[in-house]
């Protein structure tokens, strides 16, 4: 070929590259034909496959989907894993808005909202039913009602929690502490902090969040120990802004500043304070009692130092604590034969006792925990929680004693507020000014919260 | 005789000759068509469609999958926003003091590493070596190592043993910009210093031996000989560098968690990232968006006007 022939080859298979590149651009995530293939054979697409890091938990997986399978030759499921887009809101809110999730889609309970919004979720009402989720009416009504907006369920809940106060036993017994006896008050939780905290340098009594949406969203749990609201009765108003707000940020300001007791570096979001917990520099922190996992499997922990107890209140037990958790929500448009294969996959993986998330005989020797207070997905009583509960007790790999005193002294659940992860991001700021500004007026910040949240719930965002 | 005249008419050129010149034109352009394409495509799909969607979503609301044109309702409200104005002051201080040092620093690295005579490729490459650096890396490195507000940070450490007052860095409302400035000096500097030193060797030596025979010392020099010589490449680089600069994103993102102190890192790019993927608010995101790109568009256009009046 000359010269000019190569060029005009080049200009030709460029045109051509970027045309296949628009055409690859408009390919739909599953099957055009509503996912169904002339043998009747219906693929779905899921997303939340665990990363490659995660051997077990991948392996794991993989074995749920050949499993499921063969039980069920007439669906196929096409595995997608995002990656960290499953614990990072922004990420989930690009794929949202790109229309580019999977026809199951995993969201936190405070995405409902936002996931109506953006018109991509479909109403499951009539598919979820015994028939295809036989543990259906054994799943907890108060944990369905969360993902259900105006007599519609958008969701089916696979996991659950509220929060308490998680410690670190070994450096308890170092302070001096009893750590068979957490504290249950913030005003024990300070002086618990002042002791931990002197027993070496870099070492925080008590951490807490205050960027990445999750100051806010511990400023909302403690904010309920205080017997407080995020948002008023109608959903309209910020709540925050009063006794019960101003105590929360006094409580982090006097151990920030007054003990100097919760360490230099804040401006913490999640990864940041569990790497701190997983080498052993940090005290105390509410959390979940899957947190200790997180710890353990992602940031190199011991289960053995960790506990936890309830939620601590102000003078006494707590008023409320946060309680949340996660669903699979379902692709507008998807055809009733892929929302029931969904609801079954669904319902295999996650909702079957000692089977997917729940088989804990698989996960016993896995570096996972298997005995912790929650999810708890059940309704007491039902058979599902009774046949769930005894295979975790004859499986339990952790100390389930760690968890006793959480969970002999119950605090009443609190949802998360509407339009939860707005309200979170706005509310980190009141967070990081407490714990970064000695001369942080908390009135001022707890004013131009509520301002913003007033703003936000008023342009229904 | 008429008859005879006829040939005449042959010697004309005919139509079809110009058919076939103006179709071997467009064969021979065609070439240059087809690679135009590529580009024309990629900037309609990826810059000026997202331009359009991003200005029509500003007018308009979705909520519940439906959207509605809303006028300026977007406008009002992201303008009411507690943070905006904030925003608007921390990147106008931000590019301020990015502009002072990050615009003259390099200028006067390159001027350096022109006298040189020797390691010069070594040199360069040490100035260079940052901007190998993944952007997000070299940030991490220093929040973690240089910025970690207690006594074990490199730069607390270094305070320390000078027996100056040690900072608290990302954490400190004050120190949040001046430190945003530092790294991202020190992540940008060498493609700046690069060009100012291609620009500094197009210079005739004879200027500046004749600047040296009238007596002229090192800053006469470069007021009198470097500064006019590299005039269109300092006044292009100033404005890349206001441009650049006002769109701050990966600074406060990675060094301050986003927001940092009480709203002390939040820029007006992070705001918008704020409202479209934290508050589920992309038409308000989009309403932002529009503003930056005016208030971008202005200053360029004033800034290409004063520099076209100048030459």
């Amino acid at each position: 070929m000359s010269v000019p022939q190569y060029r005009k080859a080049a200009a030709l298979a460029l045109v051509a590259g970027l045309g296949l590149s628009l055409t690859a651009c408009s390919t739909k995530s599953s099957d055009d034909n509503g996912g169904t293939d002339a043998a009747g054979k219906v693929t779905i697409t899921v997303d939340c496959q665990p990363v490659g890091a995660q051997k077990e938990l991948l392996a794991n997986w993989n074995a749920d989907v050949a499993e499921f399978q063969k039980q069920n030759p007439d669906i196929t499921i096409k595995s997608v894993s995002v990656g960290e887009q499953c614990n990072n809101p922004p990420d989930f809110t690009a794929r949202l808005a790109g229309g580019t999730m999977t026809d199951v889609f995993y969201g936190y309970m405070t995405d409902l909202q936002q996931v109506l919004d953006s018109g991509q979720a479909m109403d499951i009402t009539q598919y979820a039913t015994k028939d295809t989720v036989p543990t259906w009416d054994s799943v907890d009504p108060a944990l369905k009602e969360v993902f259900t907006e105006e007599g519609k369920l958008y969701a089916v809940p696979v996991k659950n929690y509220s929060m308490g106060l998680v410690y670190n036993k070994a450096l308890f017994k170092k302070a001096g502490l009893d750590a068979e006896n957490p504290p249950k008050t913030w005003a024990e939780v300070r002086e618990a902090a002042k002791k931990i905290a002197a027993t070496g340098s870099g070492i925080a009594g008590y951490s807490e969040y205050s960027a990445g949406n999750t100051g806010g969203w511990h400023f909302t749990a403690m904010t309920y120990s205080q017997g407080g609201k995020i948002l008023g009765e109608d959903g309209k108003k910020a709540a925050f802004n009063d006794a019960a707000g101003k105590q929360v940020l006094q409580n982090l300001k006097d151990m920030r500043y007054g003990d100097n007791s919760m360490g230099t570096r804040q401006l913490l979001q999640w990864g940041d304070l569990l790497t701190n917990a997983g080498a052993g520099k940090v005290g105390m922190f509410i959390g979940a009692p899957d947190a200790t996992q997180a710890i353990v499997s992602q940031f190199q922990g011991k289960y053995e130092d960790w506990a936890m107890g309830p939620m601590p209140g102000q003078d006494g037990p707590a008023k409320g604590t946060l309680g949340g958790g996660e669903g699979y929500f379902f692709k507008k448009d998807l055809t009733p034969e892929q929302v029931k294969a969904g609801l079954k996959w669904i319902a295999y993986q996650k909702l079957t006792p000692g089977k997917g998330q729940l088989d804990y005989a698989r996960a016993k020797p896995q570096n996972y925990p298997v005995g912790l207070p929650q999810p708890l997905l059940f309704t007491n009583g039902s058979d599902a929680q009774k046949q769930e509960l005894e295979l975790r007790k004859a499986n339990a790999n952790v100390d389930t004693a760690n968890f006793k005193v959480f969970e002999d002294n119950p605090v009443p659940i609190v949802g998360e507020p509407r339009n939860a992860q707005a309200i979170y991001a706005v509310l980190d700021s009141a967070m990081s000014g407490v714990l970064t500004n000695p001369n942080a007026n908390i009135d001022s910040l707890l004013k131009t919260a509520e301002t913003k949240v007033n703003q936000l719930q008023a342009a229904g965002s | 005789m008429a008859i005879m005249t006829a040939p005449a008419v042959t010697t004309k050129p005919t139509p079809a000759p110009t058919v076939s010149k103006r179709g071997r034109k467009l064969r021979d352009n065609l070439t240059g068509h087809a690679f135009l394409i590529g580009a024309v495509v990629c900037f309609a799909l990826f810059m000026w469609y997202p331009m359009i969607r991003g200005v029509v979503m500003s007018f308009q609301r979705t909520r519940r999958g439906e959207t509605t044109w809303v006028g300026w309702d977007n406008y009002t409200r992201i303008i009411a926003d507690p943070s905006f104005w904030v925003a608007w002051k921390n990147t106008f201080i931000f590019t301020i003091m990015a502009l002072v040092v990050g615009y003259v620093l390099p200028f006067f690295v390159a001027i350096l590493l022109n006298e040189f005579r020797h390691a010069k490729g070594y040199l360069r490459i040490l100035v260079y070596l940052p901007v190998m650096l993944p952007p997000a890396s070299a940030l991490f490195l220093f929040k973690y190592y240089a910025y970690d507000p207690s006594d074990a940070g490199l730069f607390n450490a270094i305070l320390k043993f000078l027996h100056l007052p040690t900072s608290e860095w990302m954490q400190s409302p004050t120190m949040t910009i001046p430190a945003m400035v530092i790294a991202s000096t020190w992540m940008n500097m060498g493609s700046a210093v690069l060009i100012y030193l291609a620009s500094l060797q197009n210079i005739p030596g004879e200027l500046y031996e004749a600047a040296e025979l009238d007596g002229a010392g090192i800053w006469r020099r470069i007021w009198s000989v470097t500064i006019p010589q590299t005039r269109l490449i300092l006044a292009l680089l100033a404005m890349l560098q206001i441009v650049a600069t006002m769109q701050l994103f990966i600074e406060p993102l990675i060094l301050a968690n986003g927001a940092g102190t009480q709203d002390s890192a939040t820029s007006v790019a992070y705001l918008i990232y704020q409202h479209g993927f934290f508050q589920n608010d992309l038409n308000g995101a989009a309403a932002l968006g529009v503003i930056m790109l005016i208030v971008l568009a202005a200053f360029s256009a004033v800034y290409v006007r004063l520099t076209t009046k100048q030459d």
